[in-house]
């Protein structure tokens, strides 16, 4: 099968191009960057239709994984690169006469700050959508589940909190902040979170690719099925990245402040032109509100849909962590 | 003629809009008038269902149950004429209300089968229909309703209150404070949007017309022209012989379980339910009442459902029972070892304490003659219920044994239970009689306890007038001397009311039939081979009671039995001492204090410890290491555990020899079934539901299935929860789970409502718990679920022996805990303590303990469990 994947500077889409290659599928990657990977490579702007287009002909399947993942910055770069990338996707695969779109997404796009306690994939909902990014990705989800239909079989992957050896999102932050002494937990620490070892994600994308007739036109919540205290989360992802667990407690509403007030300062930041682009702030209001609240789903419905199911437990991705920190 | 607008539909949660309708039909009078209804439309092939709301309610108080109406059913839930979104009209009688009814469902072309459900005063009209289409009637169910206001009771203040003309006009018509009143009666508040929907056809006074006419048409002076149709309908149902169901919410402080009663006199084959927690909307605050209609239903239409039980079960609660084996009267009564034994007076009862009492075998039975005819002087018959608030000992022996000489049923609610939830199961249970010492009666009087009184203990005749007893146990023991008693009751009369301890909801009352007492007490005799020569010492209530029956000498010790834990190893001594005892039954908490004061014995109590061949563990799971300490006091006992529950006991028995053999597994073992019992497990299916027959294959999983002479007859005034328990034809559901092993031993391994659904399967509690338990460092674990069944995780919370603030687990423990606890545990947290069941301060509230992690983890505030 010959398989167009974008974003592969980014470490999902990296390696779901590797073990696309690997298992014998011709792969392409578009990517604004060089990804370094030997692979036939198609530097662009994902949001560059024509430039989209041109990569996709001769394509059986596209796995478009590009996003603006950041936790940070203006609406309309999100915008761009989420929602209109997402366009000159679906765009590229009618008009070249692409098969399948396996469509990667979050979470995120169907949940508005509440608790989320076991539920399924919820239809994306991008006015109750918190924060630019979730905004946009719901957008994005919309757009490419409305493709499906005739020749083009579309679904979409929603992968919770992706992390693993090599992360620069999640682990690099966590790891980053604890070292500084920045990480407080938030609230008591015990909100069930799931999360994503980022090989399974990859498995899931593979086999999401796999069904992608037999599952069209839904959303599909992919975890590792293990929802853990995300106090204990952090604490472990710490310890195998040998800096200390955070001990510093900050009650949530405190935090939720907090991270709203830098929300109205970084915007402000980027607003004005002249200033230096800002780093990642302290916090969120979005991830106060992600870091204090319940986040875990159901996957009975994902693992028959895609017939596939977590080959690296929680445990196991721990341990794979602690070996690639310790070099 | 005026309509009120009809509301957006969107402001009525749980309505379809579709089953909205409006017919014209002519009323008594034959003006033409247009209702509104709900109707499902369906085609009747099993019947309608007819549903009449009350005051000020409407059809939308239906709505669960027209969503959940089976095939074959019709669902027609009128709007009374002037009320909800009918034609507004002058003022009703009650006999224009029946006529329009009949005249509507005419219109309606309602011709065959009929069910009757009704709530609050739609109950008289839909009754009125109800006699008068007896071709058409296949039953009637009642919620919350009156036919009759009984003379012992006030009418009730709200509505008499209401009946004032200006307040009737301020209250219902000029305001909606009647119709949000009636909205706020539930506890937990109604969802604001159903009390919205509730209250929509009521939002102007004209629109309120009817509410003020509806109370003025109530009948409370016998002047008033509904008395002579209100008389009619109460005198007519007495001779309705239909199926009756009677679903009450007891919380009610307009219609109290007075009306209840009243109606059962009237119906006594009726079918009841109580919903504990339910007040007078029953069922808007237990939303179960739609589903238990249609499986009543369901029942009387076997075909409707090939799930059901193959037929019904007679109307009314005396019931065949397969495996009760005996003829009616061939054995002998309760007492008949106690009567063989006049004139012998060697000691039956001991009665420790400052003041020891002895009774010897003669004067017991003496008394317990007297007595019975003393109560049937003051007015105890064959099948009255008495309440006993009297604690274990010599007046509570006597007064139990001449309850049933006088072919009574004693109600037995411990205070084990606490005492708000011992009042209410006691008012639940409408005892006619309460014999009860001081402390007792005040609360049968606070607690609205029916039942005339009668004084136990040493009271003056001053205490007893101002309890409301002028008698006490003396009294009637003088006024019966001589008195004839009646004919010894039949098996199947009933003999007991015992109550669960509600360590899983309300206590639920359990009735136990003569033949079944009979039964459990040879069961209890064959077990652990009670001969002639034993003595028991009972510190366990129930087991108090049994030794005259046995012919057993039996002694209580020195304790308060209502806290099993002031037991101690003297007193338990003394108790044995005092009678010789061969036998002790105990249970872990008060044994448990006993191996810690065992330090006070004196070399004398160690030798009357000696004698104890048999020592029984009762009421909760007993751990082997406390088993082990007690070996040590009683060094001559065979130390045994039986198995069973309120509703069967003994079921299966263990002995400490064969525990440890056993050794560890998965969930506590119980031991073998005992001779004559039949024990079988209804496997769990993949989400953890208990469906299947039952098998006695090894190493499967699911609910515990019980058959023996000695189960329960059925749980009183719950028939949900009756026909859930006994919906395998023959078994009782325990409601516990469990596996049988290779040997034939049951483990237990918790309770079925505790049982983790994950997406991997059920994961039962008890086996991790015990595993965790093992632990350095911990010193009691709960296994809980959390999230939406089918996906739940699985939560451990565990009580670290050094104390903890209520959180998250440390690493290291966490750690620990999840890799002894063989299941995949998603967190662990731990607290300072587990609730814990007051009776034996040893069931751990799981499902409290559930709801506590549920809001953790969600990332709510930590509190406490």
């Amino acid at each position: 099968m010959k398989v167009l994947v974008t974003g592969a500077s980014g470490m999902l889409g990296r390696q779901t191009a590797e073990a696309l290659a690997a298992r014998g599928d011709d792969v392409t990657v578009l990517q604004r960057r060089p990804s370094g990977l030997r692979l036939q490579e198609v530097l662009a702007d994902v949001a560059d239709a024509s430039s989209v287009a041109e990569a996709a002909r001769g394509h059986d399947a596209v796995v478009h994984a590009a996003a603006k993942v950041d936790v940070v910055g203006r609406w309309r770069d999100y915008e761009r690169v989420n929602v209109q990338g997402t366009t000159s996707v679906v765009e590229a695969c009618r008009a070249v006469g692409v098969g399948r779109l396996v469509h990667v997404s979050s979470p995120s796009v169907a949940h508005a700050g509440a608790a989320v306690v076991g539920a399924g994939a919820e239809p994306a909902h991008p006015t109750a959508a918190r924060g630019h990014y979730a905004r946009s990705k719901a957008l994005a989800e919309q757009v490419a589940l409305a493709a499906d239909g005739g020749p083009l079989a579309v679904l979409a992957v929603r992968p919770h909190l992706i992390w693993g050896p090599g992360d620069t999102q999640l682990i690099a932050r966590i790891v980053e902040r604890a070292r500084a002494g920045r990480l407080p937990v938030v609230g008591s620490g015990a909100a069930l979170v799931d999360s994503t070892y980022v090989s399974n994600a990859v498995d899931a994308l593979v086999a999401a690719l796999d069904r992608c007739e037999s599952a069209r036109g839904e959303a599909y919540v992919v975890s590792n099925g293990e929802p853990r205290p995300v106090g204990e989360l952090i604490g472990d992802i710490c310890r195998a990245s040998g800096v200390p667990a955070p001990r510093r407690h900050v009650p949530f509403p405190v935090a939720a402040l907090a991270g709203a007030a830098v929300d109205v300062a970084w915007t402000a930041r980027l607003a004005l032109p002249g200033l230096p682009t800002p780093g990642d702030p302290p916090l969120t209001r979005f991830l106060a509100e992600q870091l204090a609240t319940a986040h875990w789903f159901d996957q009975r419905r994902t693992r028959s849909a895609l017939n596939w199911t977590p080959r690296v437990s929680l445990a196991e991705g721990l341990t794979e962590l602690a070996r690639a920190a310790a070099g | 003629m005026s309509l009120p607008a009809a509301p957006p539909a969107t402001v009525w949660p749980g309505l379809d809009p579709v089953w909205s309708r409006r017919v014209v039909a002519p009323d008594a009078g034959g003006v033409p008038r247009t209702w509104h209804l709900l109707d499902n439309g369906a085609a009747p092939e099993h019947g309608t269902l007819l549903c009449v709301h009350g005051n000020p309610t409407w059809s939308y108080l239906w709505r669960r149950v027209i969503a959940a109406a089976p095939p074959g059913w019709r669902v027609v839930a009128v709007d009374q004429l002037g009320m909800g979104l009918s034609e507004r009209t002058p003022p009703r009688t009650l006999a224009e209300r029946v006529d329009d009814l009949a005249n509507l469902t005419k219109a309606l072309g309602i011709t065959g089968s009929v069910v009757t459900l009704a709530h609050d005063w739609g109950g008289p009209v839909s009754l009125g229909w109800a006699l008068a289409h007896r071709e058409q009637l296949v039953a009637v169910v009642l919620t919350n309703t009156a036919v009759h206001q009984p003379p012992t009771a006030a009418a009730p203040s709200l509505i008499r209150m209401a009946r004032t003309q200006g307040v009737r006009q301020a209250v219902c018509v000029a305001t909606p404070i009647f119709v949000r009143a009636t909205t706020a009666l539930s506890r937990p508040a109604l969802p604001r949007a159903v009390r919205e929907a509730l209250a929509a056809p009521y939002a102007s006074p004209a629109a309120r017309r009817a509410i003020g006419d509806f109370v003025a048409d109530i009948p409370l002076d016998p002047s008033h022209p509904s008395v002579v149709t209100l008389d009619a309908i109460a005198e007519g149902i007495t001779g309705l012989d239909v199926p009756a169901l009677l679903l009450w919410g007891p919380r009610d402080p307009v219609f109290s379980d007075v009306y209840l009663r009243d109606l059962l006199s009237r119906m006594p084959h009726a079918d009841v339910h109580r919903y504990e927690k339910a007040s007078h909307l029953v069922i808007e605050d237990a939303p179960r009442v739609a589903e238990d209609v249609w499986r009543w239903l369901g029942d009387l239409v076997p075909q409707a459902d090939p799930s059901v039980r193959s037929a019904s079960s007679p109307p009314g609660p005396v019931r065949e029972r397969s495996g009760g084996g005996d003829p009616p009267g061939a054995a002998a009564p309760l007492w008949g070892a106690l009567s063989a034994r006049v004139g012998d007076h060697a000691t039956a009862v001991v009665e420790l304490g400052t003041h020891e009492r002895r009774v010897s075998f003669d004067r017991l039975e003496r008394t317990v003659r007297d007595l019975a005819g003393g109560l049937v002087a003051t007015g105890v018959r064959p099948g009255d219920r008495v309440a006993l608030l009297v604690p274990p000992g010599a007046d509570l022996t006597a007064a139990v044994y001449a309850c049933w000489r006088t072919g009574a049923s004693v109600v037995v609610a411990d205070a084990g239970l606490g005492v708000a939830r011992m009042g209410r199961a006691l008012r639940g249970a409408a005892p006619d009689h309460v014999i009860g010492i001081a402390r007792g009666l005040v609360l049968a009087r606070a607690m609205r306890v029916p039942g005339r009184l009668v004084a136990a203990g040493l009271l003056d005749g001053a205490s007893r007038r101002a309890l409301g007893a002028p008698l006490g146990l003396a009294d009637l023991v003088r006024l019966g001397r001589g008195r004839p008693l009646p004919p010894t009751p039949e098996d199947d009369a009933e003999c007991a009311v015992l109550f669960t301890s509600g360590a899983t909801g309300p206590p639920k009352g359990v009735v136990y039939r003569y033949g079944q007492v009979r039964a459990q007490l040879e069961a209890l005799r064959t077990a652990y081979g009670l001969t002639a020569d034993d003595r028991l010492v009972a510190a366990f209530a129930p087991f108090a009671l049994y030794g005259p029956a046995l012919g057993l000498a039996s002694a209580v010790p020195d304790m308060d039995v209502t806290a099993p834990g002031t037991l101690t190893a003297v007193a338990l001594a003394e108790a044995v001492s005092a009678v010789s005892g061969t036998v002790v039954f105990a249970s872990p908490a008060a044994l448990r204090n006993v191996v810690a004061t065992a330090n006070e014995l004196s070399p004398r109590h160690r030798a009357a410890l000696d004698g104890i061949r048999l020592l029984i563990s009762a009421g909760a799971p007993v751990p082997l290491t406390l088993l082990l300490d007690v070996q040590g006091l009683v060094p001559q006992a065979e130390l045994h555990t039986p198995y069973g529950m309120t509703e069967a006991l003994p079921v299966t028995d263990v002995s400490l020899a064969e525990l440890e053999a056993a050794g560890p597994g998965e969930g506590i073992c119980v031991g073998r079934p005992l001779p004559g019992v039949g024990l079988g497990i209804s496997a769990f299916d993949d989400l953890g539901g208990v469906e299947a027959g039952p098998t006695t294959r090894p190493a499967v999983s699911g609910e515990v299935l019980v058959r023996a002479p000695h189960v329960k007859d059925h749980y009183d005034q719950l028939w949900a929860t009756e026909r859930e328990s006994s919906r395998t034809t023959g078994w009782h559901r325990t409601g516990d789970v469990g596996h049988l092993d290779d040997d034939g031993r049951l483990w237990v391994e918790g309770r079925l409502v505790h049982v983790v659904r994950t997406a991997s399967g059920p994961v039962t509690p008890v086996g991790p718990e015990q595993r965790i338990e093992r632990l350095d460092g911990v010193s009691m674990a709960a296994v809980v679920g959390v999230g939406p069944v089918g996906t739940q995780q699985v939560v451990a919370v565990v009580v670290p022996s050094t104390g903890a603030r209520p959180g998250l687990a440390g690493p290291e423990l966490a750690a620990a805990v999840r890799s002894a606890a063989g299941v995949t545990v998603a967190a662990v947290l731990v607290v300072k303590d587990l609730p814990v069941d007051i009776r034996h301060a040893s069931k751990i509230d799981r499902a409290r303990v559930a709801r506590w992690a549920a809001r953790v983890l969600e990332g709510g505030r930590v509190g406490r469990p």
